[in-house]
C-alpha cells in the first residue's frame, strides 16, 4: 500500500529464489569465515548510527532522568555539584497544581484532535478517491498546512483569532455572534490551538487514509453495488472495515505524534491565561525554560512522564503493526 | 457530475488553504489597514512594507536556517545511508533490535530531548552554536531516515548486488558505485525532509540556541512576536519568506513528500 512497501514484497520473496540458492551453497563451502566477514562489514555499516543514537539519544536521555532526580539550578548545571533528591522533583510535581488541569488539557487536546483531524481526513480521502478532474493537484495542495513551519501555522493563526482584528471574529460578526476572545479568555485559548492544531494534522490523516484507500480492490465495491448498496452503505459495510488496519496506525500514530505537541500551544497562547491551554509538553517547557529561575528537575521530571505516555502508546503502536504486517 | 465533484474539490482546497491566503495576505496589507473592519480580502492598497523589513532584518537569520538545514542533511545522511544498507542488505546480527530502538527513538517528544541536550551542551559549550542545532535537529530525522532508506533498499534486486560482488566489488565499493545511485529517490526524499524540518524546528532552536549569536529564521519569527510587534505586515512576510522551502518541496518533489508521510506511517 505504501509505496516502501511495494517494492520490497516482490523482490524479497518472489524472484529470489535463484541467487539466494546460488548464495547458499557458495557459503556451505567457505562457511565460518564468510559469515564472519559479512557480519563484520553489516556491523561496521551500521557502527555510525549506534554511535550516534548511543552519544545523542541514550545520553541525553540519561541526562534527563538525571535532572530529574536532582536539585539542579543554572549554577549547579556548570558546577556539576547539584544534590540528590531522589523522586523529590515527581513528588512536587504530582503536588503542584498545574498537574491535574495540565494533564486534563493534554487529554482533551489530544483525543478532540485526533477524533477531527480523523473524521476529516477520511471524508476527504474518500472524496479524493474518486479521482476527479484536478484530483492529484488538489490532493497535493492539501499537504501545504503539514508542510509549514509550525511557527508559521501558529502565528498566522494567532492573527486570525486576534480579538479585535482577527479575521474569525469578523466571519462570525456576519452571523451575529459577538467577538470571541479565542486566546485571551480561559474559556476559549484552549479550543483555539485544538482547532490550528486539527487543520494542521488534516493532511497526514488524508494522505495515509487515501492510500489505505487505494489498496481496497474496486472489485469489492463493484460486487456491492451489484448487490444493491448505496453510497452511505457502501462506505461502512466496505470502506470503514476494509480501512481499519490502516485507521488503526493513523491514529495510534497520531497520538504518539500529539502527545507531544508543543510548538503550536506555546507560540500561540504560551499555555495560558492562566494554565487554560497548559498541556504537559508546554508545562515541562515551561519549567526548564519559560522563567528566568529555571527548575530544571521538575521540568524533566514531567518529560519523563510524558515519554512513558508517548511510549505505551507507541509500544500498541508497533504491536499492532507488526502483527498487521505478520498478517 | 465530474466537474461538479472538480468545483467541490476546489471549494474544500480553498477553504483548507484560507489561512495559508489570509498569511499572504496580511503580509502586503498597509500598517493603517491592519485593523480596519471589515479587512480588506484583496490586498487592494498592498504594500512590500512588509518584505523590505524582512530583507533587512531577517537575512541573517534566514542564513543560520539555510545553514542548519545543509549540516543536518549532510550528518543525517552520513549516519543512516550505510545503516540502512546494513540492514536492508547485510543481514546484520541484532538488526531487528536496532529497528526497533530506531522506532522507539522517533516518538521521544522533542522537548524532552532538548533538555537534555541543554544539560549536555551546557557542560561542553556546543550551546548556542550552529553545529549544536545541527547536531540536535538531526536527531529529529535520522531514526525516519534509517526506517525509510532501509525500506526503500531493501527492494534492490539481489541480483544487482551479486553482479558486483562477481565483479570483485567489495562490501564497500558495492554501496557507493551501485546502491547509492540506485537509492537516489529515496536519498532526495530523505534529504528534503531533514532539510524541512530543521529548517522547521523551533523547540530546539529555542532551548538550544537562544542566546546565540547565530539563530535561525523560527526564531526570528518568534522574537518578532514575542516583542509585541503590532507590524503583523512584517510577521507575516517573514512566515511567507519562512515557508518556502516547503512550497518548493511540495513542488518540486510532490510524489516523494506524499511517498514520505505514507512511508513514515506506514513503515516497517
Amino acid at each position: 500500500m505504501s509505496t516502501s512497501r511495494v517494492p520490497r514484497t516482490p523482490v524479497r520473496s518472489a524472484p529470489a529464489p535463484a541467487p539466494v540458492q546460488g548464495r547458499e551453497r557458495r557459503v556451505a563451502r567457505t562457511r565460518p569465515g564468510k559469515r564472519a566477514a559479512q557480519q563484520w562489514a553489516a556491523w561496521a555499516f551500521l557502527a555510525p548510527v549506534v554511535v550516534y543514537l548511543l552519544i545523542f539519544y541514550a545520553y541525553p536521555l540519561y541526562r534527563n532522568v538525571e535532572l530529574s532526580l536532582r536539585n539542579y539550578t543554572v549554577r549547579s548545571f556548570v558546577q556539576g555539584d547539584a544534590p540528590f533528591a531522589g523522586v523529590a522533583n515527581y513528588a512536587k510535581v504530582f503536588a503542584d497544581a498545574t498537574f491535574a488541569p495540565a494533564l486534563w488539557h493534554t487529554i482533551v487536546f489530544t483525543l478532540v484532535s485526533l477524533a477531527f483531524q480523523f473524521v476529516i481526513g477520511l471524508a476527504l480521502a474518500v472524496f479524493f478517491s474518486r479521482n476527479f478532474r484536478l484530483s492529484a493537484t488538489l490532493r497535493a495542495l492539501f499537504l501545504v498546512p503539514w508542510l509549514l513551519p509550525l511557527i508559521v501555522s501558529a502565528s498566522t493563526w494567532s492573527w486570525m483569532l486576534n480579538s479585535e482584528s482577527g479575521v474569525v471574529n469578523t466571519a462570525l460578526s456576519w452571523v451575529g455572534v459577538g467577538p470571541v476572545n479565542w486566546l485571551t479568555s480561559p474559556d476559549w485559548s484552549l479550543w483555539s490551538v485544538i482547532i490550528a492544531n486539527i487543520w494542521i494534522g488534516i493532511p497526514f490523516n488524508l494522505v495515509v487514509l487515501y492510500s489505505g484507500l487505494q489498496a481496497i480492490p474496486s472489485a469489492v465495491y463493484e460486487a456491492a453495488a451489484l448487490d444493491g448498496a448505496g453510497a452511505w452503505q457502501r462506505f461502512w459495510r466496505v470502506t470503514f472495515p476494509l480501512l481499519r488496519p490502516v485507521s488503526a496506525i493513523t491514529v495510534l500514530l497520531g497520538l504518539v505524534y500529539t502527545l507531544k505537541v508543543f510548538d503550536i500551544i506555546w507560540i500561540m497562547t504560551k499555555g495560558g491565561p492562566s494554565d487554560a491551554s497548559t498541556t504537559l509538553a508546554t508545562w515541562s517547557y515551561r519549567l526548564g525554560f519559560g522563567n528566568m529561575l529555571p527548575s530544571f528537575g521538575p521540568g524533566a521530571a514531567v518529560g519523563n512522564l510524558l515519554i512513558l505516555m508517548a511510549l505505551a502508546f507507541g509500544l500498541v503502536y508497533i504491536r499492532v503493526q507488526r502483527r498487521q504486517a505478520a498478517a | 457530475m465530474r466537474r461538479l465533484t472538480t468545483v467541490i474539490g476546489l471549494a474544500l482546497t480553498a477553504v483548507m488553504l484560507f489561512p495559508v491566503y489570509w498569511m499572504i495576505n496580511v503580509s502586503f496589507t498597509r500598517d493603517q489597514d491592519m485593523r480596519k473592519s471589515p479587512p480588506y480580502w484583496f490586498p487592494v492598497h498592498g504594500t512590500l512594507e512588509g518584505y523590505r523589513a524582512v530583507l533587512e532584518q531577517q537575512g541573517p537569520y534566514l542564513a543560520t536556517s539555510l545553514v542548519v538545514g545543509l549540516g543536518t542533511v549532510v550528518l543525517t545522511l552520513l549516519v543512516a545511508a550505510p545503516a540502512a544498507y546494513s540492514l536492508a542488505k547485510l543481514r546484520p546480527r541484532g538488526g531487528g533490535v536496532l529497528s526497533f530502538v530506531l522506532l522507539i527513538a522517533q516518538m521521544i517528544p522533542g522537548i524532552i530531548m532538548a533538555m537534555g541536550f541543554y544539560a549536555i551542551f551546557l557542560t561542553t559549550g556546543v550551546l548556542n552554536t550552529v553545529p549544536g542545532l545541527i547536531v540536535a535537529d538531526s536527531t529529529l530525522a535520522v531514526p525516519f531516515a534509517v526506517l525509510i532508506l532501509t525500506a526503500f533498499m531493501s527492494g534492490i534486486p539481489e541480483e544487482l548486488l551479486q553482479a558486483a560482488r562477481v565483479d570483485g566489488a567489495g562490501v564497500m565499493r558495492t554501496f557507493v558505485s551501485i546502491v547509492l545511485p540506485v537509492s537516489r529517490n529515496s536519498i532526495i526524499t530523505v534529504s528534503l525532509f531533514a532539510f524541512l524540518w530543521a529548517w522547521s524546528d523551533f523547540v530546539f532552536a529555542s532551548t538550544l540556541d537562544q542566546g546565540g549569536a547565530h539563530q535561525p529564521i523560527t526564531l526570528g519569527i518568534y522574537h518578532y512576536i514575542g516583542n509585541n510587534n503590532q507590524e503583523w505586515n512584517a510577521i507575516m512576510a517573514t512566515a511567507v519568506v519562512a515557508s518556502i522551502p516547503a512550497t518548493v518541496l511540495l513542488i518540486v518533489a510532490q510524489r516523494y513528500v506524499a511517498a514520505g508521510v505514507t512511508a513514515g506511517a506506514v513503515k516497517d
